[in-house]
This record gives structure tokens, C-alpha cells and sequence, in this order.
């Protein structure tokens, strides 16, 4: 069957899925869009995690046909995502309004940004805050993660210890320990507070 | 594989009607797992998430009609107050994730023994909903689950909502895990104490093959209860009186022995969970505001 959703952004249109395949495997497989990541098909591990409609989910659980119609951003978009969201909140920081600043206008090449798959395009707050914490270690519960503590941020500026460890529940770190994740959230948290 | 995508309920019922062996996928919280195992390759999946009345609740006089398909995180932001025991138990599922997705309707078309929102409806009283084009009926909870996984719908029916009748006091749930977040239940625990007829309601859950009400254990306690007049005193409840009641709960189990515990550890823990939740409740319910820390 054939299925038409939004993907950060960008209208795509998959064809040949079969009825039983996931959100997860046409992002993967068929769109291109291997941020998202494949682990325990079965909901424990999060390193799946997308926004469908702005909700955060497994996308191994949501049935492709299911996406049919929605928004999803993944952490390719979510860069993009976060750009637009500060915009929306006038936190934009090279003007008071979205155009293309002078900055971004001489740093402009042919091959361009990517707002589907991330390339070339400034990291999210989110991002630099993992980079800077060093809460990344093998990365493969990492965009998982990045979706997670984002759309958590988006909805609660001001999270305590708690209320980080309830929205990363869901997420599964083999490596870390999650102490230099939660350095990365309050990090995060904090950058948010002071540009706000 | 089909997949159909009804826009409305009639549409719904209809494409059940026709094709009684659909699997119907709301949340998808369990069916994707299975599907992606490899366990199960349904002839027709049955999406329901475009019938919009399914995502919606309604609180009336004695009850909150709760829409089959609303996730587990509007029960615990939005139902708190009438519906105290599943919203506790609603935060016990899983993960955000999971609980941004699922919602009772999928718990009760699984019926597992493990599913958290059963010992909350049992305790709470509830009536399943449910539908096909043939007509409408109710399904008290008490008569809803018929086996390991196997439940009283006919196969043309889906379920629409769950009527729960709202609290008309204190409600606990417990359960038990190896960790906060992404557990299948060990077992778990829910209770409810009505002061409106003066009684108290049990839900028993990973601990037989179904889950259970611990009806001897109610009926000794609500004659307890009434006997020594405490729901009129206030009083607390001697510690022989709980004591025996948790044993009774004990008692009302049918474990077995699995990965996830012994049969033995289910029995004890029942025991625990019993015990505390009814110490936890009688104390709000007499207005004592302090923490039951270290009671049980």
C-alpha cells in the first residue's frame, strides 16, 4: 500500500509497504532516514523515539498505515524543529525576525542544508547540550533520547531531577550510567532559561 | 495482509462484521510487538485510531464513561479525581511512549493476566462496552475476562468504552517490579474503598490466570468492617483484621512460576500489596492526612 505523511517537514510518500510494517521500518528502509533506531522492536528501548503529531512514540509500534495523513519529526529534523520552535517564541538569536541572516546568507553553498535528513543544518539545543556533557558514548540510544528530552523541554522549561528521569524512562542507556544525560538535560535546560 | 482504516464507528463495526478475524490496532502497543516477532500475522488489521469518539471521555453523575482508546496519559492528567485507582495505574504502564499510545480498550481486548488497568476496574466496579453491528451491551468486568488472554467479546464485537464508576473513596494500586519504568507486572494490587454501600473492592492482577477480585478476603473485611462499625467510628483497623484480610488475598491467588517471579514470591507479595493498600486507604479515608510510612 501506499502511505503520505509529512517528514520534518518535507511531504513524502512511501510505496510498496506492506501492511504489517512499522512507522520505524519505512523511515529506515524506505525514506532514508536511519536516525531513528532499530533495537527491540517492542517498545522497551525508545532509540526509536519520534514525534507523530508532536506526540512522542515508538515508531516500531505505530503500524506505517497508521502514520497515514500525520507530522513526524525525527531527530534529523529535530534541529530544524527546535530552529522553528525558538522562532515561534521570539528566541530567535541573529534578529528579530526568521529570515536568512547575513551570517547564514554568506555560509550558503550549492549543496545546501538538508531539513529532512539533517545535513549541513546547525545542531539543536538539545544536541550541543549532549556533544558538551559528553552524553554521548556509542550513540545508538542517542536520537532516542534527543527526541525524548526535547519535546520534555518543549513542554516543562523548568524540569527537576524527577521529572527528567519520568520523561527519559523510556529510553534505554547501556552505556553512560545516564548521570552525563542528565548533565545534558539540565544543560540544556539551563541555555533554555538563560536565552529565554 | 489487509489493512483497513474505517473513518467512524460504523464504518468500524461494519468492517468487523464482514471480517470477524480483524485484529483490531489502536495504540498498537501490543499487536505491533507480536507482528514484528514474527507471532502473528494477522489476515486483516483494523486500524481504529481515525474514530475520533474512541479519544474521548465523558464524566457523568456515578460514572466516567472512558473512551476505548484514550491513552493512558490523559487518564493520569485528566482523571485523577473520579478515576483515582487507574490513574495510578495508567502510571505505572511502561513508558511515556507506551502511555502516549495505549489505553484501556487495548488492555481489556488482550486480557492479559499482566495488564495494569485491571486491578484498578475491578476494584473500582466497571462495565466494558461493548459493540458490533448486531447492537450494543454492557459487559460487567467481573464477567469480562474468560481465560489466560481470552475474554467475553464475541467475534464481531469491539469494544467502544468502559464505564467506571467514579470514586466514591480513597483508591490504591500497587504492583511489583524489578524497576519503576518498563515493567510487566510481577503482580500487582488494586483497591477501592466505597463508603457509599460500605464496602471495599479488590483487583488481583498477574497472579492467575486472569485477573481476579479477592472476594473472600472483600467479604471478611466488609463484615469486619461492619461489625466493630468503623466506617462510622473512623477507628483504625486492628492489625489482626488486616492481617487476615492479606491473607485472604494470598489466599484468592492461582500463580504460577515464571521468568518474572515464583509462584510462592506472588503469593507472599499479593499478601504485602493487600495489607498496605488497605492501611493506605482506611487512613484517607479517616482524614488522617499523615504518611502511613513504616505502617506496613
Amino acid at each position: 500500500m501506499r502511505v503520505n505523511f509529512t517528514v520534518n517537514g518535507r511531504p513524502q510518500q512511501a510505496d510498496d509497504v506492506w501492511e504489517g510494517e512499522s512507522l520505524l521500518y519505512v523511515l529506515r528502509e524506505r525514506l532514508g532516514l536511519p536516525g531513528s533506531k532499530n533495537a527491540c522492536e517492542q517498545g522497551e528501548c525508545g532509540s526509536c523515539t519520534v514525534r507523530l503529531d508532536g506526540v512522542p512514540v515508538c515508531s516500531c509500534l505505530v503500524a506505517a498505515g497508521q502514520a497515514e495523513g500525520s507530522e513526524i519529526v525525527t531527530v534529523e529534523g529535530l534541529a530544524e524543529y527546535a530552529r522553528q520552535r525558538a522562532c515561534g517564541t521570539g528566541g530567535c538569536d541573529t534578529s528579530a525576525e526568521c529570515g536568512t541572516s547575513g551570517d547564514e546568507a554568506r555560509r550558503w553553498s550549492a549543496h545546501g542544508t538538508d531539513s529532512a535528513t539533517g545535513e549541513g543544518t546547525e545542531l539543536a539545543p538539545i544536541q550541543q547540550a549532549f556533544i558538551d556533557a559528553g552524553a554521548v558514548q556509542c550513540g545508538f540510544c542517542t536520537p532516542g533520547l534527543l527526541v525524548a528530552a526535547d519535546e520534555m523541554l518543549e513542554r516543562n522549561p523548568n524540569p527537576t531531577d524527577a521529572d527528567i528521569r519520568e520523561a527519559l524512562s523510556g529510553n534505554l542507556c547501556r552505556c553512560t550510567g545516564y548521570e552525563k544525560i542528565m548533565d545534558a538535560v539540565r544543560l540544556a535546560a539551563a541555555r533554555q532559561g538563560e536565552g529565554a | 495482509m489487509d489493512f483497513l482504516r474505517p473513518a467512524s464507528w460504523e464504518e468500524a463495526l461494519a468492517a468487523k462484521a464482514e471480517h470477524p478475524t480483524a485484529v483490531p490496532i489502536a495504540g498498537g502497543t501490543d499487536v505491533m510487538v507480536e507482528i514484528n516477532f514474527d507471532h502473528r500475522r494477522p489476515e486483516y488489521l483494523l486500524d481504529l485510531t481515525r474514530v475520533g469518539d474512541l479519544y474521548e471521555w465523558e464524566t457523568g453523575e456515578d460514572s466516567v464513561r472512558l473512551g476505548a482508546s484514550v491513552p493512558y496519559t490523559r487518564i493520569m492528567e485528566n482523571l485523577r479525581t473520579e478515576l483515582p485507582g487507574l490513574a495510578l495505574a495508567s502510571h505505572t504502564v511502561a513508558s511515556p511512549q507506551i502511555r502516549n499510545r495505549g489505553g484501556v480498550g487495548g488492555n481489556l481486548g488482550t486480557a492479559s493476566p499482566a495488564g495494569d488497568a485491571h486491578p484498578a476496574l475491578l476494584a473500582a466496579g466497571a462495565e466494558v462496552e461493548a459493540e458490533s453491528v448486531r447492537g450494543s451491551r454492557r459487559i460487567p468486568i467481573d464477567a469480562f475476562y474468560t481465560g489466560v488472554k481470552r475474554n467475553a467479546l464475541a467475534p464481531d464485537e469491539l469494544i467502544r468504552a468502559v464505564h467506571i464508576d467514579k470514586a466514591d473513596g480513597p483508591q490504591q494500586f500497587s504492583k511489583v517490579g524489578t524497576r519503576n519504568a518498563m515493567v510487566i507486572a510481577v503482580c500487582a494490587f488494586g483497591l477501592a474503598l466505597h463508603p457509599g454501600t460500605r464496602t471495599v473492592r479488590t483487583g488481583i492482577g498477574s497472579a492467575a490466570p486472569t485477573p481476579i477480585r479477592a472476594t473472600a478476603a472483600e467479604e471478611f473485611l466488609n463484615a469486619a468492617l461492619d461489625e466493630e462499625r468503623l466506617w462510622d467510628s473512623g477507628r483504625s483497623i486492628t492489625p489482626s483484621v488486616a492481617r487476615q484480610f492479606a491473607q485472604l488475598c494470598s489466599a484468592a491467588c492461582n500463580p504460577v512460576d515464571d521468568v518474572r517471579g515464583t509462584a510462592r514470591y506472588r503469593r507472599h507479595a499479593v499478601g504485602v500489596m493487600a495489607r498496605r493498600t488497605l492501611m493506605w486507604t482506611w487512613e484517607s479515608y479517616r482524614g488522617n492526612a499523615r504518611t502511613m510510612e513504616g505502617a506496613a
